[in-house]
């Protein structure tokens, strides 16, 4: 029964399920892109997306930006979570999964509150007399909210990734005349390659299609991807065939870059070897 | 700098990553407990946003349909992934393949792209005239939306399981007079059931906590996290606070509960397992680590 024919039929249910709400919506995405209304054939929306090209190249940026800012925090604390004794090390994880557990809107919330005018950060600054700064409904407040949401993404792939390597490498190259930036660069960096390439994916893709992050934290005034994509299909701009434009727009760039990222994770893995 | 204070400086900031990740659910946990409605002025102690979040009827139906759609979702997401794995094992290499790739595609998808292309399918379905007047969002669509999302995660936990077990296991049953059927129940089933169960409850935890795929699917439904959203829509709402605090709490001993049993279940089996490290909330089924096993999986092809 493991590998005899009969077997196969035990997926069928599931492929079945595959074809019908897999394949065919992502069908229907592309031919609801490729219409307009009464179904004709037409490339105006597609076009149309050049309108949006502020906004698109918006979301690119901030998601960009706070990628980069994970990476920088998240790259010592994966090293350092990786060099600990192993009990520690399981403390130290669950530290990092549990914020993760919390649904994101109420982690949001929480800082849609600290950042207020007249929220809980302010005050503080007022105790020291400066400030108040304006700070909520910013873009910085935006890469704020992926940055504070999808740490943990970057963490655990680096952490994964560093826990492989031998501290015997380390210590030779510091015996052999390596200073610490040297260190980091020819010998850490390098062979946390694969955990880098996974961490820039998992926070790039949830930032750059988030719609959440943006309403809360920036305001009306930081229209992100996600924002526009959602006023298509619920909002009051109800356009399908336009968000459906937009998000295999949007399709395609998170494949183009997954591309990128997986043959830099694979000539890294060569380079390892 | 020498090895104490490198130490120290490496103590410091991991110090204060967690005080970044951790003060603004303190600061939030702090706020329920404040009688004003204000987000940065205490004024007293009151446990009133409690009384209130426990008689908000809105919050309440909405914990109560997302626990009875994570539950049934799961279920038939861990049954359908299950006897998949166990099919597509079974099948050629190349057809293997081309079936993990599709069922990677909500895995890595945007959330919003899985949620509007189901959407779509439903709006188009709507037009054939499925679900009459009433339409077909609601329970349906978000069931199909869940399990959807759900199936692959239970795929790419059962088929590693699956994959290392010995095949002679199951033919020695065989040898000893076991029909398959009896073989699979007797030898194989049990072998797979931690995984299984692992799958479930990453189906349990995913299915609670999403807001992207079941906003666009949910129709006027009203799931927790679709109820978190609506309040926060709402300019001062110190309910949620209370919510928070709550939910962590919930989130903590599950977690602290579950180390608890691992590190009893990790003694007894110790001896079987080998070097393999077994995170307590791996089987638990946290978001990250299944993420990242899956991520990896994927981006290596």
């Amino acid at each position: 029964m493991l590998r005899s024919k009969t077997s196969r039929w035990a997926a069928a249910p599931y492929l079945v399920w595959m074809g019908v709400f897999i394949v065919v919506p992502l069908v229907i995405v592309i031919y609801y892109a490729m219409t307009n209304a009464d179904g004709t054939f037409t490339l105006d929306n597609l076009a149309q997306i050049g309108r949006y090209s502020s906004v698109f190249a918006r979301s690119l940026i901030l998601a960009a930006e706070a990628t980069v800012i994970c990476l920088i925090l998240a790259f010592p604390v994966g090293y350092t979570l990786s060099r600990l004794r192993a009990n520690k090390q399981h403390i130290m994880l669950m530290l990092v999964m549990l914020p993760m557990w919390m649904n994101f809107l109420l982690r949001t919330y929480a800082w849609m509150t600290l950042l207020e005018n007249n929220g809980l950060i302010n005050r503080l600054f007022g105790l020291f007399g400066v400030g108040p700064f304006h700070m909520i409904n910013t873009a910085g407040a935006v890469v704020l909210g992926m940055v504070y949401n999808y740490l943990p993404y970057m963490i655990l792939p680096l952490y994964t990734a560093m826990t492989k390597i031998d501290d015997s490498i380390v210590e030779a190259a510091q015996d052999l005349g390596c200073n610490t930036g040297k260190i980091l660069l020819r010998i850490l960096i390098p062979l946390s390659g694969p955990g880098i390439a996974t961490g820039i994916t998992m926070v790039f893709v949830p930032s750059v299609s988030t719609f959440i992050i943006s309403r809360m934290l920036g305001g009306g005034s930081n229209l992100l991807i996600g924002d526009l994509i959602e006023l298509q299909f619920l909002g009051n701009s109800y356009n399908l065939n336009l968000g459906s434009a937009m998000s295999l727009v949007l399709m395609v760039i998170v494949l183009v870059l997954m591309s990128f990222t997986s043959s830099f994770d694979e000539s890294e893995m060569e380079g390892v070897m | 700098m020498n090895k104490k204070q490198s130490r120290l400086l490496q103590r410091t900031y991991l110090i204060l990553i967690f005080c970044f990740m951790y003060l603004p659910i303190a600061v939030m946990i702090l706020f329920s407990f404040n009688e004003s409605k204000s987000r940065a002025l205490w004024t007293g102690f009151t446990l009133g946003w409690y009384k209130s979040l426990f008689h908000n009827d809105m919050i309440l139906s909405a914990l109560a349909l997302s626990l009875v759609l994570a539950l049934v979702s799961s279920v038939i997401a861990t049954v359908l992934g299950t006897l998949a794995t166990i099919g597509i094992n079974s099948m050629g290499r190349k057809t293997q393949l081309l079936i993990n790739n599709i069922s990677y595609v909500p895995v890595v998808n945007p959330e919003i792209i899985t949620g509007v292309s189901l959407m779509l399918l439903f709006v188009m379905a709507q037009r054939f005239g499925v679900g009459g007047e009433g339409g077909v969002f609601g329970w349906p669509t978000l069931m199909i939306a869940h399990i959807t999302f759900n199936v692959p995660y239970v795929i790419f936990n059962v088929g590693p399981k699956l994959r290392q077990l010995d095949p002679s296991i199951y033919n020695a049953a065989l040898d000893l007079g076991c029909t398959p059927k009896q073989a699979f129940f007797k030898v194989i089933m049990p072998q797979l059931t931690p995984a299984i169960l692992s799958a479930f409850l990453i189906c349990l935890t995913y299915s609670i906590d999403d807001f992207m795929i079941s906003y666009f699917n949910s129709g006027t439904m009203q799931t927790l996290p679709i109820a978190i959203y609506s309040m926060t829509r709402k300019k001062v709402s110190p309910e949620i606070n209370a919510l928070s605090a709550v939910m962590f709490i919930v989130i903590l001993s599950i977690i602290l509960i579950s180390n608890h049993l691992d590190s009893i279940w990790q003694r007894k089996e110790s001896s079987r397992h080998e070097k393999e490290t077994v995170f307590p909330a791996d089987r638990l089924g946290s978001d990250c680590f299944d993420g990242c096993c899956t991520g990896c999986a994927g981006l290596c092809g």
